[in-house]
């Protein structure tokens, strides 16, 4: 689903963000990806995300070559896609059904389909009966969970989620990560970028820790210590 | 279908976006409607002017009175001769008798003249009456009609007479037009890009302050249409407003101008013909002022947004 072949990053001469890293992520896994700040995690998922072109190296996700992506295919890619944020990044002079909705009629979805689909994604994300509420009348946590409402609504294969409780207490967080792993339950690929240990050790996935620019260590069923 | 959606999608946004910068749209429209009034007086102007040296120009033709003793082929073929040159667009036979009815005519109330135009016989010569299609370029005509064996055929006490002093109010009126078709030109170039810029940055404002939103768009996999689109419809939107404005004020001016100067001439330029003319085109030069506002809302926020709409792509 994802595939990552000695990819590397550099902005300058003196900094290498991404130095060679490897990676192969199948369908329907979830990855947690680890690692301290300025580690490599935000270059990486720009990099996936086609915000960033790699220096060198080779990705290809979901069966897309990106060395041989056009421009003007960006778009279709990124629908293929779904990216939740820390700082949710959700339209503040749109309530909740139509920040989700945004997501669908970018992709030329009928106002019909619409009403019916945005419905069941917010119950997806427990976000029932708020509809019409504006993002600053939520909490940090409900925020999120539009943002992962918006992102899966259009069902995409991969969901990448950076940082997502980086900003959100405890009861918060873990309210977003029950979400994603649900998410990742009906079958969607979930690459997770968080530093929140507590997190990552009950989950118990695969985790991969990134330092420096490189993969420090890729395993299974796995904790992780700072 | 989907297309159709993102069609409409985009028109109702653009349409929204207008209502609420409301007051950018009000700078953008107010340059755009002084480019096209200036673009739309040019032409009106220039149709009258045309008109004004048109209607001198039918007046203006060349006689060439003929010796008594030309007969009728010779006649025939110095007629024939003159058609073939290029400037001419029509030769006329005036003769004797023709001459003579005529003058009787002019002179109806100059008993004396005319009694003794009636004692000697006919003494008017036959003429031929050449019209030129331009009658700035005549050297072509007359330097035929120079010629020895063309000379022969004249009568040599008439002369030919080339309408001068009309050439002269002719050479001015054209001399004024032309300097007004260059400053006409220069004035819609200036205005033309001063609003373009102006149009330019009301939009990269509106953008500036939208950027968080476009990025989001961006990010959520929006083509570069569907999010330059309603800026486009907006910039349209003022285009013709601007358009049905400038139409309006044009026509304000030429029906208080013409009321006021009872269809008189303002300077140089005949309001009465301006007026008519305008009147006559009203649907096209509504079309066009249209067409112009289009295309300038739609260059404008096209190349505002190009730059913001960039893929990164740096390596």
């Amino acid at each position: 689903m994802i595939l990552l072949d000695r990819v590397t990053k550099v902005y300058n001469r003196k900094s290498t963000a991404l130095d060679r890293i490897s990676l192969h992520v199948e369908p329907k896994e979830f990855v947690i990806v680890v690692g301290q700040s300025g580690a490599g995690k935000t270059s990486l998922l720009r990099l996936l995300t086609r915000e960033e072109k790699p220096t060198s190296g080779k990705i290809v996700i979901g069966g897309v070559d990106y060395d041989k992506l056009k421009d003007r295919d960006i778009p279709l890619l990124r629908r293929k896609i779904g990216v939740v944020f820390q700082d949710f990044k959700l339209l503040p002079n749109k309530n909740v059904f139509e920040n989700v909705a945004f997501a669908l009629e970018i992709v030329g979805m009928g106002n019909r389909e619409i009403r019916h689909t945005v419905p069941r994604v917010l119950d997806i994300v427990n976000l029932k009966g708020k509809e019409n509420s504006m993002p600053n009348e939520l909490s940090g946590g409900e925020r999120q969970r539009v943002a992962i409402a918006r992102a899966i609504v259009r069902q995409p294969k991969i969901l990448i989620a950076d940082e997502p409780t980086g900003n959100l207490d405890p009861k918060n967080a873990w309210d977003v990560i029950r979400v994603l792993e649900k998410i990742n339950r009906y079958g969607t690929t979930v690459l997770l970028t968080t530093h929140n240990q507590d997190i990552v050790n009950k989950l118990k996935r695969r985790v991969i820790v990134i330092e420096g620019g490189r993969v420090a260590s890729d395993r299974a069923n796995s904790e992780y210590h700072l | 279908m989907k297309r159709l959606n993102t069609f409409r999608r985009i028109l109702r946004t653009g349409m929204l976006n207008f209502v609420r910068n409301a007051w950018l749209a009000v700078a953008a429209i107010a340059i755009m409607t002084v480019t096209l009034t200036i673009i739309l007086f040019s032409i009106v102007a220039n149709a009258t002017f045309a008109n004004t040296i048109q209607q001198i120009n039918d007046k203006i033709n060349i006689s060439v009175y003929l010796n008594d003793n030309v007969t009728d082929k010779q006649r025939t073929e110095l007629t024939n001769q003159l058609k073939k040159l290029p400037n001419v667009r029509g030769v006329t036979y005036v003769s004797k008798q023709d001459a003579l009815a005529k003058y009787r005519t002019d002179n109806a109330n100059k008993q004396s003249l005319l009694q003794a135009i009636s004692e000697t016989g006919n003494p008017l010569p036959a003429s031929l009456s050449i019209d030129p299609v331009d009658p700035t370029k005549i050297d072509v005509i007359k330097k035929f009609l120079d010629k020895p064996e063309n000379k022969a055929l004249q009568d040599p006490q008439a002369g030919t007479s080339y309408s001068g002093e009309r050439k002269v109010a002719i050479d001015n009126i054209s001399h004024a037009t032309d300097i007004l078709q260059q400053v006409g030109i220069v004035a819609v170039a200036i205005f033309a890009v001063i609003s373009v810029l102006i149009i330019f940055n009301t939009i990269q404002m509106a953008i500036f302050n939208r950027r968080d939103e476009l990025t989001i768009m961006r990010l959520l996999g929006a083509t570069t249409w569907f999010i330059r689109g309603p800026f486009v419809v907006e910039s349209v939107m003022h285009g013709v407003i601007a358009a049905v404005v400038s139409v309006a004020l044009i026509r304000g001016v030429f029906v208080t101008a013409s009321s006021a100067l009872q269809a008189s001439s303002l300077g140089l330029l005949d309001i009465g013909y301006s007026s008519q003319y305008f009147n006559d085109k009203f649907w096209k030069l509504l079309a066009m002022q249209l067409l112009i506002g289009i295309v300038i809302g739609a260059i404008s926020s096209y190349i505002a947004t190009r730059r913001y709409l960039k893929f990164k792509t740096s390596k």
